[in-house]
C-alpha cells in the first residue's frame, strides 16, 4: 500500500475559503438555507464549513448530521453490516434550501440514500451538493454535486483519503492511497 | 463493519457482551428513527417475517410487528388458535409450510422450553424468541437493559433486583443473563416458593425480605404472579403475597432513596404494585414499552444482515 499526497495544507485552506465564497455568492444571507453533513465522514467538512460561513455572514448557520445507513441500497448484499451513525437534524426542512455535505463523491450511492433520508425532515425547495472530492468517471448514478473542491480521476483500485483536523489551524491533507 | 456473533437469537446465554453492546448501540439509533416526523425507514424492504405465536400476547406481538413495518418488512400474522395446530399439526410441519411461502424470518413465542432452539436446528430462516415457556425472552432483557441505561448511563455497576414469581419468569432468567453479561449486580427476591432452588448458582443474591431488597437496589424489576402457570398453590391467596411483597408508596417513601422501577407488564395492579407506584415518576414502565419498538427495530435490523 502506498500513498501520496494531492493535496496539501496550505491548498485546502484555500480550497475551503473559495467553497464558502461560492456558497455565499449562490446563498447570500443563508436566510432559508440549511446545512446537512453526512455521517461519518462528512461531519469534520460541514463542522469545519459551518464555522468558517457563520464567521463570513456574521450568524449561526444551522447545521444538521445525517446517517442513511438505515437508507442504503446495499443491506444484505455486502459481506458486512456497516454501523449506524447519530442523526441529528434540530430542524424542519420544509420549504428549505438543503446543502448536503460530504468529503469524496464517489458512486453516488450515499447521496441517493442521503436524499431519501433526508424527506423524513420534509420537503426542501432545493437540494445542492457540496463534496470536497469529486471522484470523476465513477459514478453508478446520475448524480452530480454544485460546489467541488477538487476533481479527481483515478483507479478502482485506488481510494481518496481526506484527512481533516476538528478545528481549523491544524494540519489538513488529501491523500491517494493504492490499494 | 460490526455485526452480530448469532443467527439467530434464542436466548441472551447465547450472546456476547459485544453483541449485546451492539444491539443497544444500534437500538438507540431506531429510537431517533421513531422520533422523527416520518417514522419508517427501508432497511427491511425486501425481507419477509412471519410472527408465530402460539401463545397469547398483546405487548410483544404489537412491538414486534410495530418494529417490523417501522423498518418496510413485510409482515404475515399467524396465532395458533385460529389455525391447522388445532387439527393436529406439529410444530416443525407449521414452520415448514410457513417457509415454503419464501419468508426469510420467524418471530415465534411458543410454551414450551426450547421450541425455538429445536426449530433452528432444522430450519434456514433466523429465528426471534418472543419467549419460549418459562425459559427465555431474549428481547424483553434488552429492552430493560435500554431502558436502565437511558435512565441511569449505564447497566455495568448496578444493582437491580428482580421481584416476584421468578420460578415461572422468562424474563427474569433473560434478565439475569443479560444484566451480568453487562456487568450488573442481580439479586431476585420473593417468596421462597417462587425463587428456584438453585438459582444462587447464577451468582445472583437470594433475598426474601422486600424491605432488604428495595434498600440494597437502584433499579427494582418488579414481575407479575403468573397464575395461568401455576398448577400448585405456591402462596394462600393474593392479598396476602400482596401485603408481604407488593411494592406500594408509604413502602418506597419509608425508604428514603431513589429507585427506578420496572415491569415487564401487564401489571396487575394493587397486587405486585400498586397503582401510584406503577404512574410515579419513578416507574419507567410505559418507556420500556417505547424502547421495545426500537430494540425489536435493532434485533431484526442486526440478524437480517447476518450472511
Amino acid at each position: 500500500m502506498s500513498k501520496r499526497i494531492i493535496i496539501d495544507n496550505d491548498l485546502l485552506q484555500i480550497m475551503l475559503d473559495r467553497l464558502c465564497q461560492q456558497l455565499i455568492e449562490s446563498h447570500d444571507t443563508f436566510s432559508d438555507s440549511v446545512l446537512i453533513a453526512l455521517q461519518p465522514r462528512g461531519v469534520t467538512l460541514g463542522n469545519r464549513i459551518q464555522k468558517k460561513l457563520s464567521k463570513m455572514v456574521k450568524k449561526e448557520i444551522p447545521l444538521g448530521y445525517l446517517d442513511v445507513t438505515f437508507f442504503r441500497d446495499d443491506f444484505r448484499r455486502n459481506e458486512s453490516l456497516i454501523k449506524a451513525n447519530a442523526t441529528n437534524v434540530p430542524f424542519l426542512i420544509e420549504d428549505k434550501k438543503v446543502i448536503l455535505i460530504d468529503d469524496v463523491l464517489y458512486t453516488g450511492r450515499t447521496i441517493r440514500a442521503a436524499m431519501d433520508a433526508m424527506l423524513a425532515f420534509g420537503r426542501p425547495k432545493k437540494v445542492e451538493l457540496l463534496s470536497l472530492i469529486n471522484r470523476k468517471y465513477s459514478r453508478d448514478m446520475p448524480i452530480q454535486p454544485t460546489f467541488v473542491g477538487k476533481e479527481v480521476i483515478c483507479l478502482e483500485s485506488e481510494k481518496v483519503l481526506v484527512e481533516l483536523s476538528p478545528q481549523e489551524g491544524g494540519k489538513d491533507t488529501i491523500w491517494l492511497v493504492k490499494k | 463493519m460490526s455485526q452480530l456473533s448469532v443467527k439467530h437469537l434464542l436466548g441472551i446465554k447465547d450472546l456476547s457482551g459485544k453483541d449485546i453492546e451492539l444491539i443497544l448501540e444500534t437500538a438507540k439509533h431506531f429510537k431517533e428513527v421513531i422520533n422523527r416526523p416520518i417514522k419508517k425507514v427501508p432497511s427491511l424492504r425486501d425481507v419477509t417475517i412471519a410472527n408465530v405465536f402460539f401463545e397469547n400476547s398483546t405487548r410483544t406481538r404489537l412491538s414486534f410487528e410495530l418494529a417490523q413495518k417501522r423498518l418496510s418488512a413485510d409482515v404475515i400474522n399467524f396465532s395458533a388458535s385460529a389455525s391447522s395446530v388445532k387439527k393436529g399439526e406439529t410444530l416443525l410441519d407449521t414452520v415448514n409450510n410457513i417457509l415454503a411461502m419464501k419468508v426469510d424470518m420467524i418471530v415465534m413465542r411458543h410454551a414450551s422450553v426450547g421450541a425455538p432452539h429445536f426449530l433452528a436446528k432444522h430450519i434456514k430462516a433466523n429465528i426471534v424468541n418472543a419467549g419460549d415457556g418459562t425459559h427465555e425472552h431474549p428481547t424483553q432483557a434488552l429492552l430493560d437493559s435500554f431502558s436502565i441505561k437511558e435512565k441511569l448511563g449505564t447497566v455495568g455497576g448496578k444493582k437491580v433486583c428482580i421481584f416476584g414469581d421468578i420460578l415461572h419468569s422468562r424474563v427474569a432468567l433473560s434478565n439475569i443473563f443479560a444484566l451480568q453479561k453487562q456487568g450488573a449486580e442481580v439479586m431476585v427476591c420473593g417468596p421462597s416458593t417462587l425463587i428456584p432452588k438453585h438459582i444462587h448458582e447464577l451468582g445472583v443474591k437470594v433475598e426474601h425480605d422486600i424491605r432488604k431488597a428495595l434498600l440494597w437496589c437502584d433499579v427494582a424489576n418488579v414481575l407479575r404472579i403468573q397464575l395461568e402457570r401455576q398448577t400448585i398453590k405456591y402462596f394462600p391467596t393474593l392479598r396476602e403475597y400482596s401485603q408481604y411483597y407488593g411494592i406500594n408508596k408509604p413502602l418506597l417513601d419509608s425508604l428514603n432513596k431513589e429507585i427506578v422501577i420496572m415491569h415487564p407488564g401487564p401489571i396487575n395492579r394493587g397486587v405486585e404494585l400498586s397503582s401510584d407506584v406503577a404512574d410515579s415518576g419513578h416507574s419507567i414502565i410505559l418507556n420500556q414499552v417505547e424502547n421495545g419498538v426500537a430494540v425489536r427495530m435493532a434485533v431484526l435490523y442486526l440478524l437480517a444482515g447476518v450472511k
